[in-house]
């Protein structure tokens, strides 16, 4: 190279990478813990959020427990959004979270689900009959809708009589399959999972009343490895925005 | 802390499970398996194959066409429902067939390597000595194979204690039927009771590992076929 | 009668025979490797199965295509020896023996455990296993085990073929006294023509599938036209009774069937009257026109010129003899044949060193 090519090669290369973490700072990726059930509708959001904010939303499904000890053990998710408010607010206490960044971003519904059409009469009075072998719910251990789930059979008065039914799904998702698939006639899913533009997509439900259990607060929280991320403070913000307020309404929740 | 009686009737089921499983894929793994060893039909490829499959197939796969196929609308489901019997699913015996699957490979290969190993001349001998094929099978096959049947049984056992894909798939987690002792972990680890979590793992190395190697210990090597 | 019609085809080799051999004694099938012998063998224990085969022995029969019928190898009163020993190395020694033995009926027992282990010398090997004994022990424990299934037939394949000519010479005697002392016919497979001379009644020749000839063993084997008198190792079978035996030189004196000539060979002692089988190799017998007394070599036969063959070897030529009724043939150059102007119908001697005889 000419001397002259020598001086300004570093600068030209420094412009050069400038350039491109300008830009890269302008279309980032956002890694979001996502619980099970807020499945659909976060899918929905991803991509008004892409086109609006021109940043991508990576997401991962899975349990509130499961996510809480893969964060512990140091997982690479910027921001969560839980099943339970709980969770969150353990890891804000526990310094894994960026404290003031949490809030309740959805209040879920539980359903009585059947894959069969006219199965679940619109009081949920097919729970205290005999006709039906198993009743699917999420692990109580593990998920909030599973534990709204044995609440509602509590106040309802049905622990011991459904006892013997019982099925656990690992996940609210998998709650889901096994009354998808047939396996069982019965399950308490989220509303979210089998409601899409304001009405029950497939088979019959009963809206579960939210006076009989607990109220399932889903909160979100901006993680320590989102701390410094334009992308992910653009997520929660979208998330508390009209337009995502719609979509999530449209699946059910309460807000 | 140490365990529970969850975390026992977890073990207590888990060792049920995988004795019942070796015993069922030793008495239908071995015709399988001299079938593949001795036959020369076109079909022993697809069927050898067939038999491999959960050697390479995820867990879970296995684990969500079982769900489809015991369900009420899968071909198994509608069988069982006919016999009157209902759907399997979240049932033992559904753990047992699923568990049956998952590990056949691994009593049926070692079984066939056994089989294949004695060759075709201790039969031949066998028949110049007046056995009949059963005779030949009991008073022959089976001694000359039991270093196979022995590996047979400790690979399925041991592979079906650590099932956990299939189980999780098609359990339903219920305590004394579907609980098994990986679901129990996983359980225990999901609700953060790291305690019970470590207390179980170790109990199941320690006793695998005491099984183990009684049962490899315990294998004579054998002078080769003179 | 052992009556024997297979075909058998793999790809690039056909067997197709006719046999109908004595059932009683030692019956060879003898042939080079390739030859089918083997697969003759097996086809007749049902080991194999012919397309076409129909096999009896004495009154049973075991195959018949035609009506098919196939009798399982399980099925058949037989007993097999392999060339290699082939026992089972998950059982003693006593247990190999008794596994056919268990398995048939008292009634039909005629050989028990006493007598095949006196028979075959095995007595003190009973307790050990296969993997503890040597080839030669192991080949007479599978003949053993074979014998006490009390077949009707015995079979072997090549069963002295897998040792060495040690242990082959340690077993030839106790198959000598199988075929001597029990009633058993044996087929007997083999590509040694010197086994086959000392144990065989009649022979069978194959090669590449077909029977090329079936008789008794002597006259067979000085036929000229049939390959056996091509080998190294040609030779006739003189069958003889012993006439007087001479312990201060070991000398025996074996007199020819039906004539009052006698050989002498080196041999342990044996009585007179006793019935001895040898083996005379053609190349081993010179011809003279005169009884030269005056020489080493013992035997001097007179004999009559019935034929002559060519050899394989282009300077040699086989020259068919009969001496008082026993056939032997001799291998000479064609020089000496020339020289001595040999041919059919001359009368002259024939010449055996003692040390050549095979007893």
């Amino acid at each position: 190279m000419t001397p002259a090519a020598t001086r300004l090669a570093p600068a030209c290369l420094a412009s050069f990478l400038a350039f491109f973490s300008i830009g890269a700072a302008q279309a980032d990726e956002v890694q979001v813990a996502v619980a099970a059930n807020f499945t659909a509708p976060i899918q929905a959001i991803a991509a008004d959020f892409e086109k609006d904010t021109g940043h991508k939303l990576v997401a991962a499904y899975g349990a509130t427990g499961q996510f809480y000890t893969q964060i512990k053990n140091g997982a690479p998710f910027q921001v969560f959004l839980a099943a339970d408010d709980s969770t969150p607010a353990k890891l804000e206490q526990e310094g894994e979270a960026v404290k003031g960044s949490r809030f309740t971003y959805a209040i879920g519904t539980l359903a009585l689900w059947s894959a069969k059409e006219g199965y679940v009469d619109a009081q949920g009075d097919v729970l205290k009959t005999n006709q039906y072998q198993h009743l699917s719910i999420a692990n109580p251990k593990a998920a909030p809708y599973g534990l709204a789930a044995t609440q509602v059979l509590e106040k309802l008065q049905l622990s011991e009589a459904t006892k013997s039914k019982i099925v656990e799904g690992q996940n609210i998702t998998q709650a889901y399959q096994f009354v998808s698939t047939g396996n069982a006639e019965l399950g308490f899913v989220a509303l979210s999972q089998i409601f899409k533009n304001g009405k029950i997509s497939s088979g019959s439900a009963w809206i579960v009343p939210a006076t009989l259990h607990d109220p399932i607060k889903q909160d979100a929280v901006i993680l320590n490895k989102g701390k410094d991320s334009a992308a992910a403070k653009a997520l929660v913000d979208y998330l508390k925005g009209p337009k995502a307020a719609a979509v999530i309404k449209s699946f059910g929740y309460e807000l | 802390m140490s365990l529970t009686s969850a975390d026992f009737a977890a073990i207590w089921l888990t060792l049920k499970l995988a004795s019942l499983t070796t015993v069922i894929l030793l008495v239908i793994g071995t015709p399988i398996a001299l079938w593949l060893s001795r036959t020369s039909s076109w079909l022993r490829g697809p069927i050898g194959a067939i038999v491999a499959l959960p050697l390479v197939l995820p867990p879970t796969v296995i684990g969500f066409y079982l769900l489809l196929a015991l369900g009420p609308h899968g071909f198994l489901g509608q069988f069982t429902q006919w016999l009157g019997l209902g759907t399997l699913t979240f049932s033992f015996t559904g753990l047992v067939i699923g568990s049956v699957i998952y590990s056949m490979p691994f009593v049926v290969q070692p079984l066939q390597n056994a089989f294949s190993a004695i060759g075709t001349r201790p039969l031949e001998v066998a028949a110049t000595l007046r056995a009949n094929p059963w005779d030949t099978f009991f008073s022959v096959i089976l001694p000359l194979a039991r270093p196979g049947f022995i590996t047979a049984a400790i690979l399925g056992f041991a592979h079906t204690v650590g099932e956990f894909g299939v189980v999780l798939m098609i359990g339903g987690n219920i305590p004394d039927k579907t609980r098994v002792v990986s679901v129990q972990i996983y359980d225990h680890v999901e609700a953060l009771e790291y305690a019970q979590a470590h207390w179980l793992s170790a109990a199941m190395l320690v006793f695998s590992f005491l099984v183990l190697l009684a049962l490899y210990s315990s294998r004579k090597t054998r002078a080769g076929w003179s | 009668m052992i009556d024997v019609r297979l075909k058998r085809t793999y790809p690039g080799f056909e067997l197709d025979v006719d046999l109908q051999v004595p059932g009683r004694g030692v019956t060879a099938l003898f042939g080079d490797s390739g030859s089918g012998k083997t697969t003759c063998l097996r086809c007749i224990a049902g080991l194999e199965r012919a397309e076409q085969g129909f096999v009896q022995v004495n009154d049973e029969v075991w195959q018949d295509s035609a009506k098919g019928i196939f009798v399982p190898p399980h099925k058949r009163a037989l007993g097999y020896v392999f060339q290699e020993a082939s026992l089972f190395p998950h059982l003693s020694v006593l247990a190999n023996l008794e596994f056919g033995l268990k398995r048939i009926a008292k009634s039909q027992r005629r050989v028990d455990i006493n007598q095949a282990t006196e028979l075959l010398g095995i007595g003190h090997l009973l307790e050990r296993h296969p993997q503890h004994l040597s080839g030669g022990e192991r080949q007479r424990v599978g003949i053993a085990r074979a014998l006490l299934t009390s077949p009707k037939l015995l079979l072997m394949d090549e069963p002295l073929a897998a040792l060495d000519s040690r242990r082959k010479s340690e077993i030839l005697p106790y198959l000598q006294r199988l075929h001597d002392e029990l009633d058993i016919p044996l087929l007997y497979v083999s590509h040694a023509q010197d086994e086959v001379a000392r144990l065989a009644d009649h022979l069978v020749l194959l090669r590449d599938g077909k029977a090329l000839a079936s008789g008794p063993i002597g006259e067979t084997l000085a036929r000229l036209d049939l390959p056996l008198a091509m080998g190294d190792d040609a030779g006739v079978i003189i069958e003889g009774q012993v006439s007087a035996y001479d312990a201060t030189y070991q000398l025996l004196s074996l007199q020819l069937p039906a004539t009052e000539m006698n050989i002498r060979v080196t041999h342990a002692p044996m009585a007179v009257g006793q019935a001895l089988r040898c083996k005379v190799h053609a190349r081993d017998i010179s011809l003279a026109l005169n009884n030269d007394a005056a020489s080493s070599i013992l035997n001097r036969l007179p004999v009559t010129v019935i034929s002559e063959q060519a050899a394989d070897n282009s300077a040699h030529v086989l020259i068919r003899l009969d001496a008082g009724g026993t056939p032997l043939l001799a291998r000479i150059t064609r020089f000496s044949r020339d020289q001595l102007g040999v041919h059919p119908g001359q009368r002259l001697w024939a010449q055996i060193k003692a040390v050549a005889v095979l007893a």
